[in-house]
């Protein structure tokens, strides 16, 4: 086999698999295909990392066409990187989703889900490797609609409310970033973003064409990635979304938002153009602070603890807005390595609540009560993840939170590092409720005899706390990709 | 180039502009989710419009390849709209069937009884 296709075949596998998977009508079958495809991609994320990293940039064109009159495939650091995130999660979960499933009365459709489930991990794998801006939305919209889809799938009929809201933001979003594409193009006459950056300069950065497109590009991004007051939609689409879709979403999709953001902003516009030209890193700034702390403290008010774990990822995705806005290599490594510890630990959080919404069929946190007894390797995830997700040390969440702390104290900015300290106290608060409840009060009378959950579920959730503890000692792989990615982001402003 | 002139000579911008503030707004303003999604249709549509204009080269036809054809509109954005047109319609279709799947389950389409129902729950 040659390795030269592996660019094109990451997204092409689970694209041909997902009409498959309708096709083959039967679930047992579907659920193959999907596990398998998923394994594929990552797999092939894995050889176009090590690629990566051996020789640099890799660039494809795709159908033959060079660039940038053809779509080009290009990978770099931080595209493999989020490549490995997706692909990554988009393995364990995809396991896990059959059983799943079986609870939330969607097991007769399960074909469908499979099929949505790998249209919605080749759009989301699709925007990290294409070069091609235009592409980028194509589909950034595939990966779009089937998560519509996908949360429309929740057993409570608020998931059918959740999902029209979230189809309207996304639109809205997705289509504030097709007129930037257009004003670019409009100013620089090209649609592939690497010759997009190299004609800016040209174009001239008081150009009012590209400041709009910079602004079109900014809010259209924060739309899709929930920055804090354009996060209204993500609250209910993760509460109501059935659980492995959850797990999925949260730990991939706004990854991937990011990932537009910090292309856009870094490699297309340039550093110059987005933090000299423009004043972009104090609003950045600003927004990321208040995102740490107001969905932090609503989340601690909340009694449903799949509402819990959605605030909180919007105060985590404060922390990589954080790090991006302080326009220094540290501060990129930092935001670059919370997306891929994030993703670990969300991914690890739904899966187990996933777990317990399969026995005890809720997620509301009194009928969690007195669960450790009953589920004690279920709530062990749990604690572990949540370990995580307050950063302490020898967890995923401690090194990305150290790295950002290190990135404020660099630019001496102490205050920074001391809000990000309290910030986490303030994840404390609300994992501990939960920790509190399942280990130190007793159980509701119909709910003393739950049994543990089955080993399908345990296990992928046992994997990604496992992986939190390994990259919380084991940083070289982590940090030495973000560390790459972003030295190749600020140098190439 | 006189203000006067600025203004009228970018009319297809005020339009295309008219066209997203009025969408947005009744994305906005209306209660109806299947208004609400003929509001986001207006706004996507205004962001057709601005592609094909700029698109077009005074005194251009069509981008035919043919005898006496010299000066034509550039093809690419027509082409980039036509995707984004089907992905319009597939945004179109899923958001019906989800307006259908709400009706079903909450016995209306109008936002404040869908809150206030699940307010009363």
């Amino acid at each position: 086999m040659s390795f030269a296709h592996l660019p094109a075949l990451v997204i092409v596998i689970p694209l041909i698999c997902a009409p498959l998977c309708v096709l083959l009508r039967r679930k047992d079958w579907a659920f193959v295909v999907a596990v398998l495809a998923t394994w594929a991609s990552f797999a092939c994320s894995i050889l176009l990392t090590i690629q990566v990293m051996e020789v640099g940039t890799i660039s494809y064109a795709m159908g033959g066409w060079a660039p940038p009159y053809g779509i080009e495939i290009r990978l770099d650091a931080l595209s493999v990187y989020i490549l490995l995130i997706v692909s990554g999660i988009g393995s364990v979960v995809a396991p896990y989703a059959r059983n799943s499933l079986l609870l939330e009365h969607i097991e007769e459709r399960a074909h469908m889900f499979f099929s949505a489930y790998l249209l919605c991990l080749c759009g989301l794998m699709g925007v990290t490797v294409t070069g091609d801006a235009f592409n980028l939305f194509v589909f950034l919209e595939i990966s779009s609609l089937s998560s519509y889809v996908l949360i429309a799938l929740g057993s409570d009929r608020r998931a059918l409310t959740a999902s029209y809201q979230y189809l309207v933001m996304g639109t809205i979003g997705a289509t504030f970033i097709v007129i930037a594409v257009g004003l670019l193009y409009q100013a620089t006459g090209s649609l592939n973003m690497a010759d997009i950056a190299n004609r800016l300069p040209e174009a001239g950065y008081t150009n009012r064409t590209v400041i709009a497109a910079f602004a079109f590009l900014v809010i259209g991004a924060g739309l899709k990635i929930a920055i804090f007051p354009l996060h209204q939609w993500l609250p209910n689409a993760y509460t109501y979304a059935p659980n492995v879709v959850s797990a999925f979403l949260a730990a991939t999709a706004t990854k991937v938002s990011v990932y537009i953001l910090l292309r856009f902003v870094f490699s297309v516009f340039g550093v110059e153009f987005s933090f000299e030209t423009l004043p972009t890193a104090l609003p950045f700034l600003v927004l990321a602070v208040l995102a740490m702390f107001l969905p932090s403290i609503v989340a601690c008010f909340q009694k449903n603890v799949k509402r819990v774990l959605a605030y909180s990822s919007v105060a985590q995705i404060g922390y990589m807005i954080l790090g991006l806005g302080f326009v220094s290599v540290a501060g990129l490594t930092a935001s670059i390595l919370h997306l891929f510890n994030h993703a670990l630990m969300k991914g690890a959080l739904f899966l187990v609540l996933g777990a317990v919404f399969y026995r005890i069929g809720s997620c509301h946190i009194d009928r969690m009560a007195g669960l450790a007894k009953r589920m004690p390797w279920t709530m062990a995830a749990f604690v572990g993840g949540g370990l995580s997700l307050i950063g302490v040390p020898t967890t995923a969440g401690f090194v990305s939170k150290w790295y950002l702390i290190l990135a404020a104290l660099e630019k001496g900015w102490w205050y920074v590092a001391v809000l990000i300290v309290v910030s986490s106290l303030i994840a404390v608060v609300y994992v501990f409720r939960v920790i509190e409840a399942a280990y130190f009060r007793d159980a509701p009378e119909d709910l003393r005899d739950v049994a543990e959950a089955p080993i399908s579920l345990l296990v992928p959730a046992w994997i990604l706390v496992f992986a939190n503890f390994y990259f919380g000692v084991e940083t070289s792989v982590s940090v030495g990709i973000a560390e790459r990615a972003a030295q190749a982001l600020m140098g190439a402003g | 180039m006189g203000d006067w002139d600025f203004i009228v000579g970018h009319y297809n911008y005020w339009i295309a502009i008219f066209l997203a503030m009025a969408g947005l707004y009744i994305v906005i303003a209306r209660g109806n989710l299947i208004k609400k999604l003929v509001g986001l249709n207006v706004f996507q549509s205004s962001v057709f419009i601005l592609y094909i204009s700029f698109a077009k080269v005074e005194g251009g036809t069509a981008p035919i390849l043919a005898k006496g054809i010299d000066v034509y509109s550039n093809p690419l954005p027509h082409v980039l709209i036509l995707t984004a047109i089907v992905v319009g319609v597939a945004t179109t279709a899923l958001g019906l069937a989800l307006v259908v799947r709400i009706r079903a389950e909450y016995g209306t389409i109008e936002e404040d009884d869908i809150h206030s129902q699940d307010e009363s729950m």
